[in-house]
């Protein structure tokens, strides 16, 4: 009330400082994980890399937009998409017919026709399957299935977050993320059965 | 092997281990799988498959990037 108007816009200053570095703190404590799904949405490190610093880059610019107690590695993540789109990934063109798609059991189905019931064991599982099929596999998702598939399985979003960061209706993430892992699972069983 | 119930209970298959599922359709899945081998050993490769993708597919940052991150703060 006595203060004077040098003082309270001092004090808004040190306040607003304060929040700033906060957020950054909050934001770059989240960078591991935020990579980890960048990386899944580009085909190589170096755009990986890339993408994050934008997103970063742009977060710490637009830091105020930002509500706090809000998800903020979704809020991250909506950027991060956001960017990835305008930067023109390569456009896909839509396939004038989609994909047969196989049941959910497919995979499954597969590996018991070429090796038996107890190959579906969680070990044998592993065994069968290597590191490089499965990144090959994700990699090969169409986009609008890959986004899905990597904010949810990788990412570890619900539908609910998912359907904010792609701005898209949860009933789209479902059916997405259903059809995007029947891909996964026809393409694995392509890599692994023949 | 019946498939009507199995293919119910393979429409339950991601909501249920997305953990997604409304209380009833919980019910029902868990109802199907406690009598049903085939399901089980399916839902439990599914289970597997899931964890094994989400480690495998895991790649640490590069060295070096946060350092790049943190020149981007906006503090003085």
């Amino acid at each position: 009330m006595g203060d004077t108007e040098p003082e309270i816009d001092g004090r808004r200053i040190a306040t607003e400082a304060r929040d700033r570095v906060r957020f950054e703190e909050e934001a770059l404590a989240l960078a591991d994980q935020v990579y980890r799904v960048a990386r899944r949405l580009v085909g190589t490190r170096e755009e990986a890399e890339d993408l994050v610093q934008d997103t970063y880059g742009r977060a710490f610019r637009s830091w105020q937009s930002y509500t706090p107690g809000t998800n903020l590695r979704a809020w991250l993540l909506r950027i991060l998409t956001n960017l990835n789109v305008d930067r023109g990934r390569k456009v896909q063109r839509t396939p004038d017919m989609q994909p047969i798609e196989e049941g959910d059991y497919y995979l499954a189905n597969k590996m018991v026709e070429a090796s038996g019931e107890q190959v579906l064991d969680q070990d044998r599982v592993v065994e069968k399957l290597s590191q490089d099929s499965i990144v090959n596999a994700l990699s090969s998702l169409p986009h609008d299935f890959r986004d899905t598939v990597v904010l949810v399985d990788i990412g570890e979003f619900s539908y609910a977050d998912a359907a904010q960061i792609l701005d898209i209706p949860i009933g789209t993430v479902m059916s997405r993320l259903h059809r995007g892992r029947r891909l996964l699972k026809q393409e694995l069983a392509e890599e692994t059965i023949s | 092997m019946s498939h009507t119930p199995c293919d119910a209970c393979e429409e339950l298959l991601q909501g249920y281990l997305d953990r997604e599922l409304t209380g009833s359709e919980v019910v029902q899945a868990e109802s199907h799988l406690d009598g049903c081998d085939y399901c089980r050993r399916r839902y439990r490769f599914e289970e597997s498959l899931r964890q094994y993708v989400q480690t495998t597919a895991v790649e640490r940052m590069p060295v070096g990037l946060m350092e790049k991150l943190t020149q981007l703060r906006t503090e003085p």
